[in-house]
């Protein structure tokens, strides 16, 4: 079985300052693979090189075992597609939420726009009411429900989510980490996690790749993580981290 | 009849849009109610009302001629009174009729600078901020070289070249005028080019040219019209210099700044002759100001965000 998404060795550099370096993975058609790691640590950078966002020094990525080139053809957007870290910023102000979803719909010449936007709509569990509004009549998570129907309406077969719910609220996070995790169910599809929130990755992902300065430092499985199976004592202080302030007894 | 207001203004505030259109007028109320609200800009809205009614109906308006002259015998140089509400010229004509008709050719300059220098500064701009690089480089030097100029020089020296006419001055008017809008948008879409929503877009796959059409565009052209409408009153002193100087619209034509150049002869005896026009040229350069500001607050993407 070839693999959805395959990376090696990429390298992305801004200036001189190299954000990744030498990083390397692969994730299996269906799979839910998780990148963790500090701010800085070259997370996003990586899903964003994937995306196409940011400059490719090194390295190859293939899709579905094909190389992808630098300039990404309209097919590659139709099996990959992204979901952004803030919701605030990444819908258009002055795009009501049906004008959104038209418009992958518009540049790829994908007719029966009305029923295909409905169905989004339906799919990330807002209703019919919410499609002529703008974003800033939505609240934090209903943007996010919108982002998530963006990217899905074009039905891509990978999806990226950089944070997708760190800038939401507990209650909220919860909801949409459950969304996407019964759209992944209901359609297969293939997701790469990005987040600094270890306890987010272990409840979604299957295997995670710890990152630090840029750099791979460990592979795991979740359930190595579960059962504590850790090898570097940078994951172990990811771990300790991520449960959060505990007071000394 | 109120009971129908109440539903309309139900209807366009509505949080609920329930079509296309709906949404789109129900955020152009919003943007017209923000406006009300200013005094001023609605005081600036209704000089900019009356001169457009004004230049409509001014063969109605107007009582006498404003180009043929008078009875240079009994009519020259007569003061304000109910016959010439704001007395004569040298050559007998009503300058009341030739303020009114002359609000034509304010128009036309002003419009005409708007729809020629506006797009062009907005497309030159959006394109340099959103390829930058070399692209960015070129625009930009080519639009510091037009702004290096002087404005009302550049507009004397193609003026001179074209010949002295309303029209040359409009397009020697509309080349020194664009630059600044370029900046404007260049500026705005630099901001906006690493948004995650233009990002998003990029990532539909979408075509350049779409996303500065569809996308960045509607973000900077606020902006500009703001500053096409602040422009207006330097359009209008630009045209009414260009008068002045013999270099624009020649006689019989009523503009505005020629009739103070021939009221500027007898200013100190015949003071009416040319403050006519200067007020004129003062209370819709004053208009077009208040009603810039006003569009500012109003159009706000900021305040509309929220």
């Amino acid at each position: 079985m070839t693999d959805a998404l395959a990376i090696k060795g990429l390298a992305v550099v801004f200036d001189d300052f190299r954000a990744v370096d030498g990083v390397s993975f692969s994730v299996r058609e269906g799979e839910s693979f998780g990148l963790v790691g500090e701010s800085g640590s070259g997370k996003s950078t990586v899903l964003r090189a994937v995306a196409g966002l940011a400059p490719i020094a090194d390295g190859t990525i293939s899709i579905g075992g094909e190389t992808i080139s630098h300039a990404r053809s309209k097919s590659f957007y139709r099996r990959v597609q992204m979901v952004f870290q803030d919701p605030y910023g990444s819908l258009h102000p002055r795009h009501t939420i049906d004008r959104a979803l038209a418009e992958p719909l518009a540049v790829h010449g994908i007719g029966d726009a009305e029923r295909r936007i409905l169905k989004a709509l339906d799919e990330v569990g807002l209703g019919k009411g919410f499609r002529f509004r703008y974003p800033h009549q939505l609240s934090g998570g209903q943007r996010q429900r919108v982002a998530i129907a963006r990217a899905l309406i074009l039905e891509p077969s990978i999806l990226l989510l950089d944070e997708p719910t760190s800038a939401l609220d507990a209650s909220v996070q919860a909801e949409v980490l459950n969304l996407l995790e019964d759209i992944r169910r209901e359609r297969g599809l293939t997701y790469v996690l990005v987040s600094h929130d270890l306890a987010v990755v272990t409840h979604m992902c299957e295997r995670l790749l710890v990152m630090q300065h840029g750099r791979p430092v460990e592979l795991l499985t979740s359930a190595d993580l579960a059962a504590r199976r850790i090898e570097t004592a940078y994951t172990r202080e990811l771990m300790v981290a991520s449960q959060g302030f505990r007071r000394e007894a | 009849m109120t009971n129908d207001a109440q539903t309309w203004r139900a209807w366009l505030t509505s949080e609920r849009p329930a079509s296309r259109r709906q949404a789109r007028l129900g955020r152009a109320y919003a943007a017209w109610s923000r406006f009300a609200d200013n005094r001023l800009a609605m005081a600036g809205l209704f000089i900019i009302l009356a001169l457009l009614l004004v230049a409509v109906f001014a063969d109605m308006i107007a009582p006498y001629s404003a180009v043929t002259d008078g009875d240079l015998r009994t009519a020259r140089l007569l003061p304000p009174s109910a016959m010439h509400w704001f007395g004569t010229d040298d050559q007998g004509r009503d300058i009341f009729a030739r303020v009114v008709h002359g609000s034509r050719i304010t128009l036309f300059v002003v419009i005409l600078v708007a729809v020629i220098a506006a797009p062009v500064g907005l497309l030159i701009g959006t394109i340099a901020g959103y390829a930058g690089g070399w692209v960015d480089a070129v625009l930009m030097r080519i639009t510091d070289i037009f702004l290096a100029f002087p404005r009302l020089v550049l507009a004397l020296a193609f003026v001179a070249a074209l010949g002295p006419g309303i029209v040359n001055a409009v397009i020697a008017i509309a080349i020194t005028s664009w630059p600044p809008y370029a900046r404007i948008a260049r500026a705005e879409t630099l901001t906006l080019r690493h948004a995650d929503y233009i990002n998003a877009v990029r990532l539909i796959g979408a075509s350049p040219a779409r996303i500065i059409a569809r996308h960045i565009m509607p973000l900077c052209v606020s902006s500009v019209i703001v500053r096409v409408t602040l422009d207006m009153a330097g359009i209008i002193l630009t045209a009414a210099g260009l008068g002045f100087l013999g270099l624009g619209a020649q006689p019989p034509s009523p503009e505005w700044g020629a009739m103070i150049a021939s009221g500027r002869r007898f200013v100190l005896d015949q003071w009416w002759v040319a403050a006519a026009p200067g007020v004129a040229i003062f209370v819709v350069s004053l208009g077009f100001n208040l009603l810039g500001d006003g569009l500012r607050d109003a159009l706000d993407p900021k305040a509309a965000g929220q």
